[in-house]
């Protein structure tokens, strides 16, 4: 059977999340238990969170999390990173041993940053040359992935039901200001730990539930700038886009929000002529990023989150708020389960963000 | 001279128990295929002079009309066909090349008919059109995806100059000259109400049509017929035509009877001469020329008209598109060989250039290797027949499609393939007022709206099914297809998989 990635595996989901904005630590047993009231919407072919805040002793360095399936992949991406990186730290990720989590992968942990030299003769930022890193490893080292390449960030992923991987990641030992989960429904047997939820790159991570329909004309489009699609995920070409318009190309996440979920042409027109002015010529720019079919997708990103439905809300997603808390899922019974005694609670329409900022000075930044 | 004899291809059937000889037959055929025997009060006919286009058909008010092809067959053979040896007759009595018109009839593989569109199941919800919102619009030019922000942050929102569609379809080049004023006209008019473009062809814009040039493209061919500069500021884009499917490689010629009056004025040619358009641009004979012309068209009008590079699909085509996507164009139409024309030497039309679903996956795919597939925008063209085609052609990735084989079957053609004779009885390939009177310009315009908008309606339903609300998810999207019974090499070209896959 092919894995993902030799194919497309379309799937259905949970989405689950919590957020401070003052920056206080929670713990990732919290959204352990709310991904697991929403176990029907997972078949137990894929589970995942991403923790924000969770390294602050290292958080000035990359934090690579990476699958090794051989002795091998390891030795020759090991060899490739001492190339191109001064590694400060690495370890493998702790694990617990569970009935229900079987066929695990080697799991790495490397705390690192780039080489100077290096970096000065890419003449590329900091970011772009770790990207590109990334993207050659997960493009050219067999049996090597990189998972997780953030700052004070890291995802936790595995082929299970999520609440069976976040046991398996004791994750009960991190605490951080956001979490997102993942509970995943896939149409295929992907038996690959790669092709887990969130995807992530640099300090984006991505869930998502959904299937979008503009797949094709959105990898065939972010192809052309350096990216390589090698998951053949929604989640994976979502996250290239986000990286692409947000760091890339320096829009603004509420901008981010109006190409790839794009008001309709008779909302744009009812618009102040300025409004309508831009949001026509990011329509027009980026007509090859606008994602169409149903999707709700988590943005995890350094210091915040946005929820975003697609523009015509093919997808439940509700988001609640109480005190510095923001919780957002694809059910209520999710959040609930958090924090019973919500102040608010709202659907948010479709294409329109939702963006969750940490106060300035809280910690966690 | 027997020897040059050859048999009627077609017979004229007439019921003479319906035929009430009200010689309507005879008033309508250009051609003189029917007459009135005062003899016997009957009609007869000459088979010899009917090209198939049915206007008679069609005008009998008793139906008492039919032409089939003619039984009469050479010893048939699969190697020296009818064709085949007619032709050779043919020539050998004339010592001149064949002319003909319309797309090839030869039995290419048509590689639209092999690709499968997909549709939503569970996974995935179909949208009704008809009850969610479902967007056609597309913008042609360039979109480069750097941006740029004034001192306070404001995104500057000025781009390359754009058309604006309402649906990607544009009626393709056809000169007035070659089709008659009430079918311009026709093209005209529809264009304006449907938001989308006509396009003059090479022989001028007639003034009376100036006022819709913000539905027009004009077009500057390689015999610069007609072009000045307040032509070339009256449309809303400007097409160098370097090349044209049907007959890559080749000229045109309109006869000189037909460059008369109105057409030699627009043309901006004595009366009675031959309008004759040499094979290449004699400014252009490399790519770095091409580009000289783009920015002279572009510094003529101010910079405020797109550029459209009209090439034929031939063989290097990914290549020449590349080229052209450097030279400053900020449109390049690609017209594949089975496309049509109101004249050409047989045997080019029949055997020269690359169909347009090959190329269109060529140039695409190349374009987006380099990097460069937004510094550009494609229209496909070159025989696309109904909706379903549209929906691949863009799927494939283009931008939008030209059509005008198709416009014209909306305005009465019946494809006889005889618009070279200059007789067109459906008033629409013909300078000869009593039969240009005989297409009324807002009958044309009303069955190219009905056309189009039906078109539209099934795009959307096709995307509907995808679950696509927006053609621009649409455009390059080829996991929406799948290949029937293609060979691996055709699928890649195509980049496709294969169905079942």
């Amino acid at each position: 059977m092919s894995i993902e990635g030799q194919v497309r595996i379309p799937s259905g989901c949970a989405i689950t999340s919590v957020f401070s904005k003052s920056g206080e630590n929670i713990s990732g047993r919290l959204v352990v238990d709310s991904i697991a009231t929403m176990h029907e919407r997972s078949n137990g072919l894929g589970g995942g969170f991403a923790g924000y805040g969770i390294y602050p002793q290292y958080k000035d360095l990359y934090a690579f999390h990476i699958f090794y399936d051989t002795l091998a992949a390891r030795q020759a991406c090991e060899a490739f990173i001492d190339r191109h990186f001064d590694v400060v730290n690495l370890s493998k990720i702790p694990v617990r041993k569970h009935p229900n989590i079987i066929d695990e992968p080697l799991i790495w942990r490397y705390f690192l940053t780039p080489l100077p030299t290096k970096l000065k003769d890419s003449q590329l930022d900091e970011s772009e040359f770790t990207k590109r890193c990334v993207i050659r490893i997960n493009d050219s080292i067999e049996g090597a992935y990189v998972f997780s390449s953030g700052k004070n960030m890291g995802v936790f992923k595995a082929v299970g039901y999520p609440e069976d991987v976040g046991d398996f990641y004791r994750l009960e030992d991190y605490e951080g200001y956001c979490w997102t989960a993942h509970g995943r429904y896939p149409t295929n047997t992907p038996g690959w730990w790669g092709g887990a939820h969130p995807f992530a790159l640099l300090g984006y991570s991505i869930v998502h539930n959904g299937e979008i329909s503009s797949y094709d004309a959105n990898r065939r489009f972010i192809e052309m700038y350096g990216y390589r699609c090698n998951l053949q995920t929604d989640t994976e070409v979502i996250t290239y886009i986000v990286d692409f318009l947000h760091r890339r190309r320096g829009l603004t996440l509420a901008e981010v929000a109006s190409v790839i979920a794009a008001p309709f042409w008779t909302t744009i027109a009812t618009k102040p002529a300025e409004e309508r002015e831009k949001l026509t010529y990011l329509r027009n720019t980026f007509a090859s990023l606008l994602i169409t079919g149903p999707f709700s997708i988590l943005l995890g990103f350094d210091g915040g989150i946005m929820a975003l439905n697609d523009r015509l809300k093919l997808r439940s997603m509700v988001v609640g708020e109480r005190g510095d808390r923001v919780y957002i899922a694809s059910e209520e019974c999710a959040i609930r389960v958090m924090e019973p005694d919500l102040e608010k609670l709202w659907a948010p329409r479709g294409g329109e963000p939702v963006i969750v900022r940490l106060n300035a000075g809280a910690q966690g930044r | 001279m027997p020897k040059d004899y050859i048999y009627p291809e077609f017979e004229i059937v007439r019921n003479e128990g319906r035929c009430t000889v009200c010689r309507r037959c005879e008033e309508q055929c250009a051609n003189r295929a029917h007459a009135f025997d005062a003899a016997t009060s009957r009609m007869t006919a000459e088979d010899a002079r009917c090209v198939d286009c049915h206007r008679c058909v069609a005008m009998c008010p008793a139906h008492a009309l039919k032409i089939v092809q003619s039984s009469h067959t050479f010893r048939p053979g699969a190697n020296w066909t009818r064709d085949a040896i007619t032709d050779i007759h043919r020539q050998a009595g004339s010592g001149g090349a064949l002319l003909t018109s319309m797309g090839t009839p030869k039995d290419y593989p048509v590689y639209w008919d092999k690709l499968l569109i997909n549709a939503s199941q569970v996974t995935n919800p179909s949208i009704d059109p008809l009850r969610e919102p479902m967007e056609t619009k597309v913008f042609l030019g360039q979109k480069h995806t750097h941006i740029q922000r004034d001192e306070s942050g404001r995104i500057c929102t000025e781009l390359h100059p754009q058309i604006t569609l309402a649906t990607p379809i544009l009626f393709s080049a056809m000169s007035y000259g070659s089709l008659s004023y009430n079918a311009h006209e026709s093209l005209a008019r529809a264009a304006q109400e449907l938001g989308i473009c006509y396009n003059s062809g090479e022989g001028g814009l007639h003034e009376d049509l100036y006022h819709y040039g913000p539905n027009t493209i004009v077009q500057v061919a390689s015999g610069r017929f007609g072009v000045h500069p307040g032509y070339l500021k009256a449309g809303a884009a400007i097409e160098i035509k370097m090349g044209q499917g049907a007959k890559p490689g080749i000229g045109g010629h309109l006869p000189a009877e037909k460059v008369m009056g109105d057409v030699s004025r627009t043309r901006m040619i004595p009366q009675g001469t031959e309008a004759i358009s040499p094979a290449p641009h004699h400014d252009i004979y490399s790519i770095e020329d091409l580009r000289q012309l783009v920015y002279t068209l572009k510094e003529a009008t101010d910079y405020k008209k797109p550029i459209i590079v009209k090439i034929a699909a031939v063989h290097n085509i990914s290549a020449i598109a590349s080229g052209v996507a450097r030279s400053g164009a900020d449109i390049i139409a690609i017209d594949g060989f089975r496309g049509g024309t109101g004249a050409a030497p047989a045997r080019i039309r029949d055997n020269v250039g690359i169909p347009i679903e090959l190329a269109l996956a060529s140039v695409d795919a190349r374009l987006r290797e380099e990097g460069i597939r937004g510094s550009i925008s494609i229209i496909a063209g070159g025989s696309i027949r109904n909706s379903a085609d549209v929906v691949r052609a863009i799927a494939l990735g283009a931008d939008a499609v030209y059509i005008a084989t198709g416009a014209l079957l909306a305005m009465g053609c019946h494809l006889c393939r005889s618009c070279h004779l200059g007789r067109c009885n459906w008033g629409i390939a013909t300078q000869l007022p009593e039969l240009v009177s005989r297409l009324d310009p807002e009958e044309g315009k009303r069955r190219l709206v009905n056309l189009i908008t039906a078109w539209t309606y099934e795009i959307k339903e096709m995307m509907g099914g995808m679950g696509i609300n927006s053609i621009e998810a649409l455009k390059g999207n080829r996991l929406m297809l799948r290949g029937i019974g293609l060979t691996q090499k055709e699928l890649d070209i195509l980049g496709v998989l294969h169905a079942g896959e």
